[in-house]
């Protein structure tokens, strides 16, 4: 073997290990996407649950909070808050509900997933409680009142005078009969066009 | 008695199925391109006819957007980098003196893993015709959820073709770095070496640094598509705006893969028609090294509408102004080479030059973009449109029709038709300009890309831009008509082809011999 040949060969063998690497980096991409999020706060995801706080409550100022609820397509819930939409001064405790409800003839577990608007806010909005910690189970056709217990922080920047807090419920049980529930509820859909 | 040996050519079909000559893939390649360019240029036509007017006439909106995908991907993946490929092959071993490439049956392969991508992805159409679902219709962006969610049942071809254009493109970087690398000529230094080989050396690293990255975000969506993962759904706990970071981190150095190589085939041009050394040989190399640095910091500046903070916007912002510096810097240098040169203007020439002047205003434009606030105006508009095209058409394509006017003599040892080379010069130089500068217009206007449709406003620029489109189309079947005749006679080239012409490859006699140079010439 000439030297040329070895010296092809360990070049070739250098690329092509950066070349599998830089694939590895590829997806070394998704989880540096979330923890980068994470850190700075951006993309509207709101922290885990913080302990009450013992914040001055600022009543010089009135922030608006409005409450959406959305499902994933996958879930065959009632979603929806209780209240529209209530002001709360920076610092202070809130407490307020949402309403779901199974429409199915069977138990499903669901998983709600926050977010807040605009994101700059999402680091300011501190959540004691809330169902979306944990799974929620409902019953064929129960329906339940899920609380949230928020605290806006009173160092929210000034200029942001509104606030939207959103949920999506995702359907969390891999049944076989969620899926053909779904799929029935396709075919009927083909059927009304 | 070893000259017989040397020119011992493999025949029939098996010359080019079995080939390992370089040379002989650098013409595969070069054709392979030119035929996806006429493949990928019907298809503009067909979006040129259908915008000449407002209203839809000719194509369904559905077709129409299987025709913008399918005109990018072709473009880009079929076009510009199989043709840099070509030339590399052709040009980097005998310009580094080195019979061949470093790795002749990697290149053989390299080669054919292209018609069989591209004939997954040109399959997908044709069942689309044949009235068997959709082609690709999600832009060449390939955005997630459009391309996965509410992606036609073809985006899989589409993905296994991406894989292995990927495949084909990392195997010949690969190649053309182990040949740079290892296989100059004796007294050849890193810092002797022409500068198409420089600006190919770097392009070969960048592709090496994002195809992979390109590779993981189609092989996301595959998992996404077919095996219950959630990378883009944000149902799953993925995030649709992730696939923009995957994708932009390796498309925008794509884009320099793009024009890196453009960039040192008008170092090469430009001082040979100036009869001047060029200006600033150390300065160009590491431009060229700074602007591969900067297109991995630059990224989401594609992004900057998709709510993302203040800071980061400054920031990607500030980055893609900087990549403004080594670019100027390049844009001075080939000017001051002109600089009081003896110039003449033959065809590569006046393309050189043309590439100088419009590819500067496609930067121009890049600049505006650049600015974050402005952005939020010129984003997804035919501005963006007008850009790219001139970046990449004024830009890239001409300095390849540049490289082949001025080494065809070389290739086949005989001059092309110089009085229909100008001809076809100003042919297109014309139109491509009234096909893209009124799209400046239409966009700064507000028309949106990618739409089959639009408010009356825009028709006059409009019409203008098809009827440039069409001319411009019909113009390169000269382009066509020009090579072949060249390859079929005319008079013949000498050993130095043009009088200032410089470097190793214009030591060898034309047509270059089979195999380039068995051995090895000394560089002072």
């Amino acid at each position: 073997m000439s030297a040329q040949t070895r010296n092809n060969q360990s070049i070739v063998r250098k690329l092509l290990l950066l070349t599998v690497a830089m694939f590895g980096f590829g997806y070394a991409l998704v989880p540096l996407y979330d923890v980068f999020c994470d850190i700075t706060g951006i993309n509207g995801k709101t922290g885990e649950r913080v302990e009450t706080s013992s914040q001055v409550v600022d009543k010089s100022r009135l922030i608006t909070v409005q409450f959406v609820a959305s499902l994933n397509e996958n879930m065959p819930w009632e979603f929806t808050p209780v209240v529209n939409q209530i002001q709360v001064h920076p610092g202070e405790s809130t407490k307020i509900e949402y309403r779901a409800r199974n429409k199915t003839d069977f138990e499903i577990i669901g998983q709600a997933v926050p977010s807040v608007a605009p994101g700059q806010a999402a680091d300011y909005f501190k959540k004691t409680e809330c169902f979306c910690f944990t799974e929620q189970k409902l019953a064929a056709n129960e329906e339940k009142l899920m609380p949230v217990i928020f605290t806006v922080d009173s160092d929210l920047p000034e200029h942001i005078k509104e606030l939207t807090l959103s949920y999506t419920f995702f359907n969390k049980s891999s049944s076989e009969e969620t899926e053909k529930l779904t799929h029935n509820h396709n075919m009927n859909h083909d059927q009304e066009i | 008695m070893s000259d017989a040996h040397h020119d011992h050519k493999p025949t029939g079909i098996g010359r080019w199925l079995f080939s390992t000559n370089h040379k002989d893939i650098g013409t595969m390649y070069l054709w392979f391109s030119l035929t996806m360019l006429f493949v990928g240029g019907t298809m503009a036509l067909i979006i040129r006819a259908e915008l000449f007017q407002p209203g839809l006439q000719i194509v369904e909106p559905e077709f129409f957007n299987q025709m913008t995908t399918l005109h990018g991907l072709i473009m880009v993946f079929g076009v510009i980098m199989p043709a840099f490929v070509g030339l590399a092959n052709w040009q980097v071993p005998m310009m580094i003196g080195a019979p061949d490439m470093a790795l002749p049956r990697m290149n053989n392969w390299s080669f054919w893993l292209l018609p069989t991508a591209f004939s997954m992805l040109v399959a997908s159409l044709i069942m689309s015709i044949m009235g068997m679902g959709s082609a690709p219709n999600f832009g060449w962006t390939f955005y997630a959820p459009l391309s996965t969610t509410f992606a036609p049942a073809s985006t899989d071809y589409f993905i296994f073709s991406v894989h292995l254009l990927g495949i084909s493109s990392v195997m010949g970087a690969l190649n053309i770095i182990a040949t740079i690398m290892n296989m100059r000529a004796p007294g050849m230094t890193y810092m002797k070496m022409p500068i198409f080989v420089w600006t190919w050396f770097i392009t070969a690293y960048l592709l090496i640094a994002v195809m992979p990255v390109l590779a993981a975000a189609v092989t996301m969506m595959l998992t996404d598509r077919n095996f219950g993962t959630s990378f883009f759904s944000a149902a799953g706990g993925g995030d649709p705006l992730l696939f923009q970071h995957v994708f932009w981190f390796f498309g925008h150095p794509e884009v320099y893969i793009m024009i890196l190589p453009a960039f040192g085939v008008v170092s090469q041009i430009i001082p040979t028609f100036a009869r001047k050394k060029l200006f600033g040989y150390t300065s160009m190399v590491y431009a060229t090294a700074s602007i591969a640095f900067l297109s991995f910091i630059v990224w989401a500046h594609h992004m900057v509408t998709t709510g993302m903070p203040v800071a980061a916007e400054l920031f990607f912002m500030y980055a893609t102004m900087l990549i403004a510096i080594p670019t100027g810097v390049k844009v001075f240098n080939w000017v001051s080479t002109m600089w009081r040169g003896s110039l003449t203007f033959e065809t590569p020439m006046l393309f050189a030059i043309a590439f100088v002047v419009l590819f500067t205003i496609g930067g121009f434009t890049g600049l505006m973009l650049a600015i974050a606030p402005a952005d939020f105006q010129y984003q997804d508009t035919y501005f963006v449109v007008a850009h790219f095209h001139y970046v990449l058409v004024t830009g890239s394509l001409f300095t390849i029709m540049a490289a082949v006017y001025y080494w065809i003599p070389k290739w086949t040892g005989n001059m092309y038709d110089e009085k229909l080379g100008k001809v076809h010069f100003w042919l297109t130089c014309i139109s491509a300009n009234v096909l893209f500068f009124p799209m400046h217009f239409v966009g700064l206007a507000g028309m949106p890309r990618r739409i089959p449709d639009y408010s009356i406003q825009f028709t006059e620029f409009n019409q203008m831009a098809s009827i440039g489109a069409f001319v411009f189309g019909f113009s390169q079947l000269l382009f066509l008509y020009i090579v072949i005749k060249a390859i079929k006679g005319g008079n013949k080239a000498t050993t130095e082809v043009w009088e200032g012409a410089e470097g190793l490859e214009f030591t060898l006699p034309s047509p270059a011999p089979f195999h380039s140079f068995t051995t090895p010439p000394q560089v002072k």
